[in-house]
């Protein structure tokens, strides 16, 4: 794997950080009865990567001495192919003197809009990388990834208000830097400073139960964390149960258990073109494709790797990958998304005679389970009688997983469809940083806890 | 050389930069295993070698860093070519504050390194999984072992040299009792972090965590509210990463984002706070990415905020006389600089035994350990998180029943504020922060009040 990165930060106005990286190298997994072994090599040469792969080996064996049941592999065909994402303008060639002009004009901007901090990034990664199996496979990708990010911060006398564009990690996509400038963030700046100002005296989001209307930037994170992570085999079959944890979810319920409500249709797919979760083929070979995981509220579907797809008895799921060439592939989310509905925001809010409207993260947390969680949002707005009210500052609704999917009983539609890009999930040991994408729509969920502070 | 020769990489690379920029260049080498296992048997092995050459430069202030993973001298060019290339396309950075004058450490460059660490391989940490698992009464286990090793060269184009060793081992690990028709299980956790192999002892961890494990089964549910609690060590460990973060950053205090005051008595008057990488019971590098030597910084006395971390550019927007405190970070220009070995400690040196604080509890709760906190907001530091691993009712100074996981969403600050610390214990060691940063050294704590906001699982 050739792995070129760069990335900038600006504040107020001035460039602070402006990073490139580079990683090569070759790391080769085996599999001796219930164990994997992994090593890796920076020397690109045939005997250092013979020597990796002896390690790797020799690392494996040496877990006989804590053996399990042998692992089997779920098939897939030994294929020769090359795939590359899609990219119109590559963001490696745009000059910095350009970038480094967007970022501070944008913050300066913000800044002047009365946020006393103005920040706003960009990141690129360029990703060649081989795959050679001992089934016959050798396929070849060129990925390349980029995205933005812009924020502005308000500081009170006993609190911080901030409101972020597009998104609190900003908007990543397996696109050129044509994404960048399709999120026009000079159309943005002025107003996210000026909102985040006008938080800092909004009224705070009040402790009750009602209807809760978020926005998709939410939806978006609400759908990693509670059902991306909550439906990895890895964790249901207890792999990562010390540190990640595991699931609610049992194995034995696959297929019949309702997770959600008849309008809950999420899948797993990764080959929706541009999305931060799109490849040709995963770390093991498995071709890129589409996966249910709910259908009208039924859970029927797993994020998996070819060991524990087997061990489960299901196909293999191609959602294995690793962040570098030293670092082992493991289950990772691809293009977890809510499939489109028939409602929009403008309805679902006219529809709503006492809720509260959310939108865009601020805090994320759940259980180690998945089950319960608390998420935050950057703004509030109260919603009477179909109209949206006062904007509120601190909103945060918590629920119970399967409860709150539950109630979910609007969906937004296909126009209000929007690929969302996580560049910053964390899983593993070591832990890996993995790039997610999530599909999502405004929903509403009905009768909903909200307003939970310290 | 070879790419385990870490101060003649740096050399070289500060060598091919010569005078066309200031030049400050950091070279690791490391070798980390780790074996990982679950449902009792080691399942991923790995071994990652790697030397990472990390190249911040500045051409009259405007400053650019690249990083590569590659030692060939083609590949160093093109890091230098890249940085110069960079630096000469962007503005001038108004903070940029020079390099590091050369400076020597101020503790021995292996004070953290035990060259039989050094050696350890898959099978040494297979026998001390294996010992976890035995001794585990027969419950599930689920962990890891990991061992590590780095060397590190530091070399800037204003003489400053620098190079620091360090080895670190870890065992932290659970055992699970399985719940009731497939409910949450009852685990019980146990850890050692040090810089010594030898200090695993996976058999008396193994014991511990059964023990919590078979005496968290059958937990009751309590109401949300506030409760007096024992927090042990882990869980004070989660808190600090928050701390140091968010609140005690150069950066952040210039900026208003913090709820540091200087000089002002914000936590109560029984914790002293300071983060001190030349202290034998940490890990890591002895100097920062600047080339800094690391010392300690005192940041609170008996509850009176005394200081707070810089690197040099966070030090030189903050003026005032202000310098670097040794707490740059990689790649850290935007997050500021971030103390990574703290060390909390009782003021006056006043620790009990957890045994002797719960004693005094009428009625609160025990908590083993804390997972998933997150800020909902940096300057009062108030963050939601749950339980894990066991918690525990007090009632009348005794541990009692097992109690479900709850979820808090409680300020630190307040938690810690004066008068809220009624008791110290005495069993600090290295545990992980709960925004997975760094490890701290930190004591069990008896606190008057935390804000538990939900069950974990109704």
């Amino acid at each position: 794997m050739v792995m070129a990165t760069e990335s900038m930060s600006a504040q107020n106005g001035e460039i602070e950080g402006l990073r490139h990286g580079e990683r090569a190298g070759v790391g080769v997994r085996a599999l001796i009865g219930s164990s994997w072994g992994f090593a890796s090599t920076a020397e690109l040469s045939s005997r250092e990567a013979r020597r990796a792969g002896q390690h790797a080996a020799e690392t494996a064996r040496a877990s006989a001495r804590l053996a399990g049941a042998p692992l089997e592999m779920a098939p897939v065909p030994a294929v020769h192919d090359h795939w590359e994402s899609a990219c119109a303008e590559d963001p490696l060639s745009v000059p910095l003197s350009e970038k480094a002009g967007l970022l501070a004009s944008v913050t300066s901007v913000a800044r002047a809009a009365g946020a006393q901090i103005a920040q706003a990034s960009y990141d690129i990664w360029d990703t060649t990388k081989w795959l050679a199996t001992s089934e016959g496979s050798r396929i070849s990708q060129h990925i390349r990834e980029c995205g933005a990010a812009m924020s502005a911060t308000a500081i009170g006398d006993g609190e911080t208000q901030r409101r972020s564009y597009p998104g609190i990690r900003g908007q990543y996509g397996t696109r050129g830097w044509e994404l960048v400038r399709q999120l026009d963030l000079p159309g943005h700046a002025g107003r996210v400073g000026e909102e985040a100002v006008a938080l800092l005296s909004a009224p705070v989001c009040p402790d009750r139960r009602c209807d809760l209307v978020l926005g998709s930037e939410q939806m978006a994170l609400q759908i990693h964390e509670s059902v991306g992570h909550a439906t990895e085999l890895d964790r249901i079959l207890g792999w990562e149960a010390a540190f990640a944890g595991t699931s609610w979810l049992e194995l034995s319920q696959l297929g019949s258990l309702r997770f959600g409500s008849p309008l809950m249709n999420i899948t797993a797919d990764a080959t929706l073109p541009g999305a931060l979760g799109s490849f040709g083929y995963d770390d093991e070979g498995t071709p890129a494709h589409r996966v249910d995981i709910v259908r009208e509220g039924i859970w029927v579907g797993a994020l998996s790797g070819r060991d524990s797809a087997a061990l489960a008895g299901l196909p293999a799921g191609g959602m294995v990958r690793a962040d570098g060439h030293n670092r082992i592939p493991m289950v990772r989310m691809t293009n977890i998304g809510l499939l489109p509905g028939t409602s929009s925001l403008e309805a679902m809010i006219a529809e709503t005679d006492d809720g509260i409207y959310m939108d865009t993260n601020r805090s994320w947390s759940i259980d180690d389970r998945r089950l319960n969680f608390q998420f935050g949002c950057e703004v509030g707005y109260e919603v009477k009688g179909g109209r949206l009210g006062r904007v509120l500052r601190n909103p945060t609704y918590t629920g119970i997983s399967p409860q709150f999917w539950g109630s979910l009983d609007r969906v937004g539609g296909e126009a209000e469809w929007q690929f969302w890009g996580t560049p910053n999930c964390g899983k593993g040991q070591p832990m890996q940083v993995g790039h997610t994408g999530h599909p999502s729509v405004p929903c509403r969920f009905r009768d909903v806890r909200v307003g939970v502070r310290g | 050389m070879s790419a385990s020769d870490p101060a003649a990489l740096a050399e070289k690379v500060v060598e091919m930069v010569g005078r066309r920029a200031e030049a400050a260049v950091t070279v690791t080498h490391t070798r980390q295993g780790l074996t990982r296992f679950a449902n009792s048997f080691i399942h991923q092995n790995v071994v990652d070698e790697h030397t990472e050459v990390y190249l911040q430069l500045s051409l009259d202030g405007r400053a650019a860093t690249a990083t590569t993973y590659r030692s060939d001298d083609q590949a160093l060019e093109g890091l230098a070519g890249r940085a110069l290339v960079a630096a000469a396309l962007r503005p001038v950075d108004p903070a940029w504050a020079g390099l590091a004058s050369p400076a020597a450490l101020l503790s021995p460059s292996d004070l953290h390194y035990d060259p039989a660490t050094a050696g350890v391989g898959p099978a040494e940490r297979a026998e001390a999984v294996a010992a976890f698992v035995s001794d585990g009464d027969g419950l599930v286990g689920a962990g890891f072992c990991e061992t590590t090793r780095n060397d590190r060269y530091f070399a800037n184009s204003a003489g400053q040299r620098l190079d620091s060793h360090d080895t670190s081992a870890a065992l932290d690990a659970i055992l699970r009792v399985p719940g009731p028709d497939g409910g949450p299980s009852s685990d019980g956790v146990a850890s050692t972090y040090s810089f010594r192999f030898a200090d695993l002892d996976g058999e008396a961890l193994g014991r511990h965590a059964a023990a919590r494990a078979r005496s968290g089964a059958d937990p009751i549910e309590l109401p949300p509210g506030r409760y007096e609690v024992v927090l042990e060590a882990r869980c004070v460990a989660y808190l600090m990463d928050f701390f140091t973060f968010y609140g005690f950053n150069g950066r952040a205090v210039t900026e208003g984002r913090s709820f540091v005051a200087l000089g002002e008595r914000q936590l109560d008057r029984a914790l002293s706070l300071s983060d001190d990488a030349t202290d034998r019971r940490q890990l890591g590098p002895l100097f920062d990415a600047e080339g800094t030597p690391k010392r300690r910084a005192p940041l609170v006395d008996a509850g009176v905020v005394t200081g707070v971390t810089h690197d040099r550019r966070s030090a030189a927007k903050a003026g005032g006389g202000a310098t670097t405190t040794g707490h740059c970070i990689p790649g850290g220009e935007a997050l500021g600089a971030v103390a990574t070995a703290t060390v909390l400690e009782a003021a006056a040196g006043a620790v009990r035994p957890v045994s002797s604080m719960v004693s005094e509890v009428e009625r609160g709760l025990l908590v083993s350990d804390f997972w998933y906190t997150r800020a909902l907001d940096p300057k009062t530091l108030v963050a939601t998180g749950l339980t894990r691993n066991g918690v525990f009712l007090i009632e009348n100074g005794e541990v009692g029943r097992a109690v479900s996981n709850l979820r808090f969403t409680q300020s630190y600050v307040a938690a810690l504020a004066p008068g809220q610390v009624l008791g110290v214990g005495d069993d600090a060691r290295l545990a992980p922060g709960g925004l997975h940063f760094s490890l701290h050294c930190a004591p069990s704590l008896h606190l008057a009040a935390w804000n538990f906001t939900g069950n974990a699982s109704a």
